[in-house]
Parts: C-alpha cells; structure tokens; sequence
C-alpha cells in the first residue's frame, strides 16, 4: 500500500525506564525513522535512579532533537506522542512522562502510554516479521516468558528473583568489570566467557517453567573470590548455567504452547551464546527462531514509538491528567486488541 | 521385532520425550530424557541423571502419601529412561475450561487435597500444571512428571510449589484461574489444617512479592 505524503502519520516514541533515554519515530506503516539515545553510564555500581533521571531531563533536548532531524519532520506533523508508562525505575519513568506530556500539550496531539515489556515484543515482531511467536525477553529489569493467548500477552514462566542481564552485570561488577561506552558489562563477560573451558559446579535452579537466578550469582561470585577459578572459567560456567536454565524454561513454554516461533529480544539478546541455544531448542520443535536486530534489542524509543502506533490505531488514548506512570506493571495486565489470534 | 520397533512417541515435551509401548504385554509409557545439545555435556549428564533417578524415587513416595502416581517397571539410568505405567484419562487441562463452576470447583478442590497430601509427607512435586494431572475414567486423579520434585518440608518450597500452580492457572485457565486457586487453597486447607495452611498462604505471598513487578507491592509502597 502506498501512502499520499500528505496522509503519512508519525508517532513520537519516549523510552526513559532505566539507564537509556531514547526517542523515536515510527510511521504507521510501520518504518522507523528515527532512533537515536543517551545513555547514562554510571562512575561505579549499579543504576542510580535519581541520578539516572537527572541524565535523562539533561539529555532530553538533545535527543528529541536529533530524532527529529533523522525522520526530517516537525513536530506539528506528529499525530500522537508515546511514551514508555511503565515497568521500570519511579524518578526515570517520570522523567520521560514529564518530557511526553509537555510536547502531547504544547502541540495539542494526543498522549498515549505504552507497557515497555509489550513493546520490547512488538518490536521484536515487526523487525523480524515473526507473526505468533513465543517471546524470551530478557534484559537487565525483566527476563519472561510470554506467548499471545486471549487478548494478552501471557507470561509462562519469568524469573523469581533477579533478572538475566541484573545476573550477568552484578558478577561483572563483583569481579571488578568496568562498563564502557560500546561495550556493556555483559558483552564484557560473553567475551571472558569465550575463553573458559572449565565447567565450575554452580546451582541449576529451574521451578517449573519459573527460574531462579539469584543463587547462582551468589555462588558465581563465591566461586571467583575462592580464587580457584579464572575469571574466563566462571564467566563461562556463569553463562552456561544461566543461558541452560533460561533456555530450558524457554523449551518447557515451547512444549506447552506449541507456539511456531520463537523470539529473542532484550538486552541480552545480543549474547551469541544464548542465541545459539535457543536456536537449538527452537529446531526441535520445528519452530522458526528469530532475534530482535542490535538497535532494537536495548532499550529503545522507536519500540515505544511503533508500539504507539498499534494502540492510538486502536483509540488507547490517555489523557494528560491520568497519565501517572506505573511502575510494577506487569506484562499480563495489557489488553493487546492490535493482536490478531492466529 | 525389539521393543524399540513397538515404540509410538506420543509427546515431545520440554526436557523428555513419551513414547507409548508394549513391556511383556503391558502398555506402558517410556519417558526418555534425551540429550541436550544447547548446553555442556557435563552439565547435561548430571541432570538428566539426577532427575531419572530422583523422578521414580518421588512417584513412589507420593503413593505413600495418597497421591496416586503411575507404577515405574524400569529405570534405565545410563539412557535416562524410565518405563511406567500407562494411565488412561484426561488430562485436567483438557476438563477445567470446558467442565461446569461446580465440577471446576470439585477437581480443583480435589487437587488442592493431594497438593496438601504431598507437601505433608514432605514432597513439593516441583511442576504443579494442569497437564501434570491425569482424570482417569474411574475418576481418579494422578500426579505425574515429578521430575523437578524434591524432598522438602520447607516452608519455601511448598509456597513456591503452590505459587508456580497459581501462576500455570493464570497462563492456562486465564477466565478461570482465580476461582479456581481459591479451590484448591480450600482443598489444602483441608488436607493439612488451617494453621499449616495459613503458613503456608502467608509463604506465597512473601514469594510473589519478591517478582519483579507485582502490583501487590504497588498498594505497600
């Protein structure tokens, strides 16, 4: 189908759940026109949230700028503006509400909020075509399980505890790892890993379709301070249990769906590693694997942006004076009306 | 013609593949926990041996405890398989959907009953869904694939145990769940007395507000 230029619409996508504000632009046809992010790196430990949120209303401007420029559009030719309501961290979650509401106001367009977790899974969907899939999503706040059944994305199995990418960047950390711009701390321990040959004896705890991984990291970090071990060995085996475990629940849902594809996307879907096992199971089944692209997998404004689209398509609006963010808000809680059930 | 010939696999699930076969004139059901290639093969031989052997270990315990699990013939634990006895019935997926409020209600209460009788005995099975519960045509419910069970009287992992059960009606019985997990409670309630219950309920919770975003936590905060 081809559009009139006059008729195109564009819809304005703000990402701010945790460490990356981010804005795109998404046509609704489904092209992404722009994409583009700051990342707030913090000196040492974990995600600050305040101070993650003070990045975020610094690089604001900048960032909605340069989006702007790559789709080559004015602000007036937006036709709704999105923004990421939830789950994630209070004080970054506002941030980006606060930036989405003030452009919804100041050129009369309407607001629409997106769940992030939905997002992650319909951007994963619209790049990589997949129509029905069983989805891993997995990143440094969330790591689930869901397939579309009735209305909602459901989840059947998610971690008890921490999440994958928490796992992987907290042993980082412990093991003295440095984040830098371009490399990750979990590409830092995918590399390492590459290296290990050992197998150090670590926990395997699967519960049902559910994991728990918080165990793992105690033990992981134990086993490195013994001194025992090399950092490439733990890093290995820190990655073979945890990939085997998530990939394992992973197979369990696949059973259980008997969905015919299966969708990596998240942060930690970069990982070459835990591609290559789904990739395996996915054979079993005669499922058709597929991986979120790069710049989709991290957290990202052109998810929020396209995810936008699908909602306002279907009059899921909210008004300026109800748009309080949410920050426990679980995947299963979204009505998904766009789906179609296959 | 070996055994091996015989052999119909009838599902190919997560971790096993179930094959339906003739043993010296019994039907039986072979459970085969193949190998994975995804991860290491140290890895991998330690749990599937684990399970194989701890799986037959539960079944027969759960019996003791008066939940009836199907009878094991063979354990073959260099190949990972196990030959058990062949149940003939439904599945409880298959019924809860489709069954009326009251016969919902009966088989959830039911089921509550024998989650009760397990973790009294110290049993969590460890995979509480609604596909690892057989109705037989005598109507009878069995417990199977106690793969991921564990010997426990813990408080922990009998919350945990009933929590995954909640969450597997939620996925699966999405119109239903709620309905019927209150059943099932009652049906636990009963079986292990309310004290032991209440604990139990009061675990759960604590549990589920651990999860990583869980609206109960949304109302405290």
């Amino acid at each position: 189908m081809t559009i009139n230029q006059k008729n195109q619409q564009f819809c304005l996508g703000i990402e701010s759940t945790a460490d990356d504000f981010s804005v795109g632009i998404a046509d609704f046809n489904g092209e992404i026109l722009a994409n583009t992010s700051s990342a707030y790196i913090p000196e040492t430990g974990g995600i600050h949230p305040r101070e993650a949120a003070r990045h975020h209303a610094q690089a604001a401007p900048a960032v909605l700028q340069e989006a702007l420029t790559q789709a080559k559009i004015k602000p007036a030719d937006l036709t709704a503006i999105a923004f990421a309501q939830g789950p994630g961290l209070g004080p970054c979650l506002r941030t980006g509400a606060t930036v989405a509401r003030a452009l919804a106001s100041y050129i009369d367009k309407p607001l629409v909020g997106v769940n992030h977790s939905v997002a992650h899974i319909e951007i994963g969907k619209l790049q990589t075509h997949a129509k029905d899939p069983l989805t891993l999503y997995a990143s440094g706040g969330n790591t689930m399980v869901t397939a579309y059944a009735s209305g909602r994305y459901r989840v059947f199995g998610e971690t008890l505890d921490i999440a994958l990418g928490n796992c992987l960047d907290v042993f980082a950390r412990e093991a003295g790892l440095k984040h830098k711009k371009g490399l990750p701390l979990g590409a830092a321990v995918e590399q390492l890993a590459a290296k290990g040959k050992q197998l150090v004896p670590l926990p395997y705890v699967v519960k049902g379709m559910d994991l728990s991984l918080s165990g793992l990291l105690t033990a992981a970090s134990t086993a490195l301070q013994k001194g025992a071990f090399s950092l490439e060995d733990v890093c290995f085996s820190l990655q073979e249990n945890a990939f085997s475990m998530v990939t394992e629940v992973t197979e369990r849902a696949l059973a259980h769906t008997e969905k015919r594809e299966v969708l990596l996307t998240g942060g930690v879907a970069a990982n070459k590693r835990l591609q290559a096992m789904l990739a395996s199971i996915a054979a079993e089944h005669d499922a058709n694997f597929t991986v979120v692209p790069q710049q989709y997998a991290t957290d990202n404004g052109a998810m929020i942006a396209w995810t936008g689209v699908l909602a306002y398509t279907y009059g899921l609006t909210v008004p300026v004076a109800e748009s309080f963010v949410k920050l426990r808000w679980r995947v299963d809680k979204v009505d998904v009306p766009w789906v179609k059930q296959p | 013609m070996g055994e091996a010939a015989m052999k119909t696999l009838i599902k190919k699930g997560a971790e096993a593949s179930l094959y339906l076969a003739d043993w010296h004139g019994k039907r039986v059901v072979i459970k085969a926990r193949l190998p994975k290639s995804y991860r290491p093969k140290q890895l991998d031989q330690t749990i599937r041996r684990y399970r194989t052997v701890h799986e037959p270990q539960l079944m027969h315990e759960a019996k003791r405890a008066g939940v009836a699990t199907p009878t094991v013939f063979l354990v073959d634990v260099e190949n990972g398989e196990i030959t058990m006895e062949y149940i003939q019935g439904k599945q409880i997926k298959q019924l809860l959907d489709a069954a009326s409020p009251t016969e919902r209600c009966r088989l959830c209460v039911e089921v509550g009953g024998l989650i009760g009788a397990l973790h009294s005995h110290g049993l969590v099975h460890g995979d509480l869904t609604t596909s690892n519960m057989i109705l037989t045509d005598e109507g009878r419910i069995f417990f199977v694939d106690f793969g991921l069970g564990d010997r426990s009287g813990e408080l922990e992992a009998q919350g945990v145990d009933l929590h995954l059960f909640r969450r597997a009606l939620q996925s699966t019985h999405f119109q239903v769940a709620d309905e019927c997990f209150h059943a099932v409670l009652k049906g636990y309630g009963a079986a292990r007395g309310a004290d032991a219950a209440a604990a139990v309920l009061e675990k759960i919770r604590e549990i589920e507000k651990r999860g990583r975003y869980v609206a109960e936590r949304q109302q405290e905060a």
